[in-house]
């Protein structure tokens, strides 16, 4: 992210208060889910899937990854792949 | 052999890579942190799965008091990534102010969760006393000396280490968005650790 125009930078601006604006607004959203008390397994899955999406926001424009180079998704795969195996293992245990 | 900039790629991308070394380097360490806290975030689901009986996060933590946290970090997130795009914009006052906001909301961060803490070893309430709390003060601890961390790194790039940015401002960039990195994972851990621990 270097050698950015004006311009360009100003964009990222707009999109970063944006996705705040999200965060904000899925937080108070995963907050409300919780008290309408759910069945567990649905409860978890909402919580996560939401989750999921918060985090996504914040690794995609916050850090970037939407747009980086091809490296850095190379070193990241490994370490989300052994993640997965983890958890894989655990629901075969 | 042309000194700093032939080597070393701290402010400049590799020609190799694309990215800076630093940012090469930073992504590296992130990648070992998914380790870090994902081992014990599956250790989280092992210990649930294999408990009798397990409490709710919120009958028994202080859900409001979590979810004000949840929304320092996502905003000390904005004004991190706002005193980056200030130095893209060569704006040098910005980005002071825009650091010095992110600090202080790291510290607001730490002192809810200090309020939290006290609350509960004041009822006696230990990582010794179930499992739940275990691993609840384990992640909880960890994360929290992660925004330490970030705080001390930062208040460095405010204070000493800005001096970089007259003699190599495209180093220093590179530094902030390392920092910014660092920063934004530590909020997006605790994106996962809010509803896991406190709404689950």
């Amino acid at each position: 992210m270097s050698g950015h125009t004006p311009e360009e930078i100003h964009h990222h601006v707009k999109i970063y208060i944006r996705v705040f604006a999200a965060l904000a607004a899925l937080t108070v959203l995963t907050v409300g889910v919780s008290y309408i008390k759910l069945p567990v397994m649905a409860a978890i899955l909402v919580a996560l899937f939401i989750a999921t999406i918060k985090s996504s926001l914040v690794a995609a424009f916050f850090m970037h990854l939407a747009n980086e180079k091809k490296i850095i998704y190379w070193i990241l795969l490994p370490a989300v792949a052994f993640f997965l195996v983890l958890l894989v293992l655990i629901s075969y245990s | 052999m042309s000194g700093d900039s032939g080597i070393r790629y701290i402010s400049h991308p590799h020609p190799v890579t694309g990215v800076t070394n630093s940012k090469l380097g930073i992504w590296c360490f992130l990648a070992s942190e998914v380790m870090l806290f994902g081992g014990l975030f599956s250790a989280y689901i092992l210990l649930r799965m294999g408990a009798a009986s397990w409490p709710e996060g919120s009958a028994i933590l202080n859900v409001p008091l979590a979810t004000l946290n949840t929304m320092i970090l996502i905003t000390s997130s904005v004004t991190m990534v706002m005193s980056w795009a200030s130095l893209a914009l060569k704006d040098f006052k910005k980005y002071r102010w825009f650091m010095a906001v992110t600090i202080l909301l790291g510290l607001a961060f730490l002192v809810v969760k200090g309020f939290e803490y006290a609350h509960k070893f004041e009822h006696h309430h230990t990582p010794s006393t179930n499992t739940f709390y275990a691993i609840y003060f384990t992640l909880t601890g960890l994360h929290g000396l992660h925004v330490l961390g970030g705080i001390l790194v930062n208040t460095y790039f405010l204070f000493p280490g800005s001096a970089l940015w007259k003699k190599d401002p495209d180093q220093f960039m590179g530094r902030i968005e390392a920092a910014g990195l660092y920063w934004h994972f530590v909020d997006l851990v605790w994106i996962f650790l809010f509803p896991v621990l406190y709404l689950l």
